[in-house]
């Protein structure tokens, strides 16, 4: 199951949000990742996702493979979508 | 006697405790079985997992929510299924010892974020390796100085204090920091002035220099060390000591009081800061607001210039914090003496009478506009009035308001909003703006006077100059003329006049500035207590009739005499 989704809140996916993410991710079984660019970040690590260093405007893929994989990609995109109530 | 960074004022006297927490020294080794090594590793996170959780725990407690937050990222970091991941696939394919393959791994993201032109990001740098430290310790076994469990009273001396350290540490017993490295924002500046606890930093090699039975003194305002000292010095710290900690017991009596003359007259006394880390003296010394806040921080130790974004959250931080207390934000302030590597300024023959601040923005319209667009999105989140440094003459102050006009005609058409009310202002820094100071007065709702350069100016005294630094007088009586004008001048126009430099904490200058009718009072924010205890002593009345007094003087030096006499 895969999504795209635009980051829309100022910070981008970064502090705050970049947290929330991988919360929100780590919910999850099913393996998230996101997609940018070519390149796959695991969509569980804050490592990974502060160093891809998303800003705001950045087109990306969130792809969820798992028992889970539609309320994953749904919740994740629910938070993206509400700009992390920013 | 050493000399270092006061970093947390107050004086401490005692017996040092060296901490050893300096870079574990991890080596590749021959491995047995990379199963034993997994478990090695696996095993050493759980136990660093509970230790976070404890220290999380304790600082909740003791420090409230904001500091325990700090924990919550290094468990994210510990939970991090890409540091995991990455390190067993190190033991099993490259047949790494568990503490070597974890440093590798650790340092390839230390290496990302530390590249970032990010301040955010490195200083998440120090928390991987905090974390990553935790766990060596644990794989390897090899303790540090367990803070939590001191017995009697110590001087810490450290390369550098981690959050956890300063965390775990039995605070009843630490009489004070020393530090090898570090300024006044790092971290363990903050935790020290937050914990009220004197430290001096950024000595060097402090921990090569003394030894575990050594008695030292440390004046964290001065930022002065004394190893061993012969017994009439440790005396006369003594009494400083007693004296600073009465002097503190006085103060805290005015805290959350109005800054109010004994007849009535009401003020402001505000801060001027330099970074949004200086918001937490702010407010603890009770500032009323912010009366200069210096944007060069987030343009200076950089290779490139800030975008607006970065900017925009400083502005934003600040802002939101102070709410609804008013932020006068001062538009960049650089150029002359203070370079930025990537902005190529030519040298120049007298910098200060040079190519700098407003000069400078309007000459470098992208730049300065990428900053009041910042200020202006970040205007909704408090009470922020924008302040234009350096203006000499009606057409730069026209000028500067046009731009600021055209930045918002920009935000109106892509719909960003900022906030309707914010008030305008320029310094008053140049003589020939003092002089034209009622005209000015009609195009701006405020003036802050920014006495270092004023008086510099008007002295024509170049206050670097040590040969000539009695001529740099702040009783100067043309100075004080000249201030009294410009007050007068903003008045009859019906705007408020406030101070920004050294001069508005300065007690000697502070019953004149009442007299004149000063509004707004800023200072650095460990001045503003000392300052509202003595105008609650003082009668607008009585100070009136000292300006008019003051100002029939011809020299500073009478000036100073009869203050010196008049005012105790």
């Amino acid at each position: 199951m895969e999504r795209k989704v635009m980051i829309q809140n100022e910070t981008g996916l970064h502090a705050r949000p970049a947290s929330s993410f991988v919360k929100v991710a780590s919910q999850f079984t099913s393996d998230i990742n996101i997609e940018f660019n070519g390149k796959l970040i695991n969509g569980k690590s804050i490592l990974n996702i502060l160093s891809a260093g998303l800003q705001k405007g950045a087109e990306i893929k969130i792809i969820a493979t798992g028992a889970d994989e539609k309320e994953a990609v749904e919740a994740l995109e629910n938070l993206i979508n509400s700009k992390f109530n920013e | 006697m050493i000399v270092g960074t006061g970093a947390s004022p107050g004086i401490a006297l005692g017996k040092v405790l060296i901490v050893r927490n300096e870079p574990l020294i991890i080596e590749k080794e021959e491995i047995t079985s990379a199963e034993e090594e997994k478990g090695k590793l696996l095993e050493a996170m759980e136990i660093s997992k509970s230790q976070i959780a404890k220290v999380r725990e304790k600082t909740l407690k003791e420090l409230g929510e904001e500091k325990a937050a700090i924990f919550d990222a290094h468990i994210m970091i510990l939970e991090d299924p890409e540091l995991t991941d990455n390190t067993i696939n190190r033991i099993e394919k490259e047949k790494l010892n568990a503490a070597y393959a974890l440093k590798q791994t650790v340092l390839e993201f230390i290496t990302i974020f530390e590249a970032m032109d990010n301040e955010y990001m490195r200083e998440r740098a120090a928390d991987i390796r905090d974390v990553s430290d935790r766990i060596l310790r644990n794989i390897t076994g090899e303790q540090t100085t367990d803070l939590s469990m001191l017995e009697e009273d110590v001087i810490l001396i450290a390369h550098d204090l981690t959050p956890s350290d300063t965390a775990t540490m039995n605070k009843e017993k630490v009489l004070g920091f020393l530090t090898n490295i570090g300024g006044r924002t790092s971290h363990t500046a903050i935790m020290a002035r937050s914990l009220e606890i004197p430290a001096v930093v950024g000595l060097k090699d402090i921990t090569e220099k003394l030894e575990s039975l050594d008695f030292v003194i440390l004046d964290g305002e001065t930022g002065r060390i004394e190893i061993n000292p012969p017994d009439e010095v440790t005396e006369q710290y003594k009494a400083l000591k007693e004296a600073y900690e009465e002097e503190r017991k006085a103060l805290e009596e005015v805290k959350g009081k109005e800054s109010i003359t004994a007849d009535g007259r009401k003020l402001e006394l505000a801060g001027n800061i330099g970074t949004p880390q200086d918001i937490e003296g702010l407010q603890k010394n009770d500032a009323e607001g912010v009366g200069l806040f210096r944007t060069e921080f987030i343009y200076m130790n950089r290779d490139s210039l800030p975008n607006e974004e970065e900017q925009f959250q400083a502005y934003k931080e600040v802002l939101e914090a102070l709410n609804p207390k008013p932020v006068v934000i001062r538009t960049l302030d650089i150029g002359g003496d203070k370079k930025l590597s990537y902005l190529k300024i030519d040298e120049e023959m007298n910098p200060f009478l040079g190519y700098r601040a407003i000069r400078l923005c309007l000459k470098e319209k992208e730049i300065f506009k990428t900053q009041l667009r910042a200020l202006l999105r970040a205007s909704i989140y408090g009470n922020l009035k924008i302040m234009f440094p350096m203006i000499s003459s009606l057409e730069e102050l026209l000028e500067a308001k046009a731009v600021l006009n055209e930045v918002k005609t920009d935000l109106d058409k892509e719909g960003i909003s900022y906030a309707s009310n914010i008030e305008v202002g320029m310094m008053i820094e140049v003589p020939s703006a003092a002089i034209i100071s009622d005209i000015l007065a009609k195009h701006v709702d405020f003036f802050s006077i920014g006495t270092n350069d004023l008086i510099q100016y008007t002295c024509a005294v170049d206050r670097m100059n040590e040969k000539i630094d009695h001529l740099y007088q702040p009783f100067n009586p043309g100075v004080l003329r000249l201030i009294k004008m410009v007050i007068d001048h903003g008045h009859q126009e019906g705007i408020w006049v406030g101070m920004c430099g050294e001069m508005a904490g300065d007690k000697r200058m502070i019953p004149i500035l009442l007299g004149m009718g000063l509004d707004e009072f800023s200072m650095s924010p460990s001045s503003i207590l000392p300052a509202r205890k003595l105008i609650q002593t003082l009668t607008f009345n009585k100070t009136q009739e000292l300006v008019e007094k003051v100002l029939s003087m011809g020299t500073a030096d009478e000036i100073e005499e009869y203050l010196k006499n008049t005012i105790k």
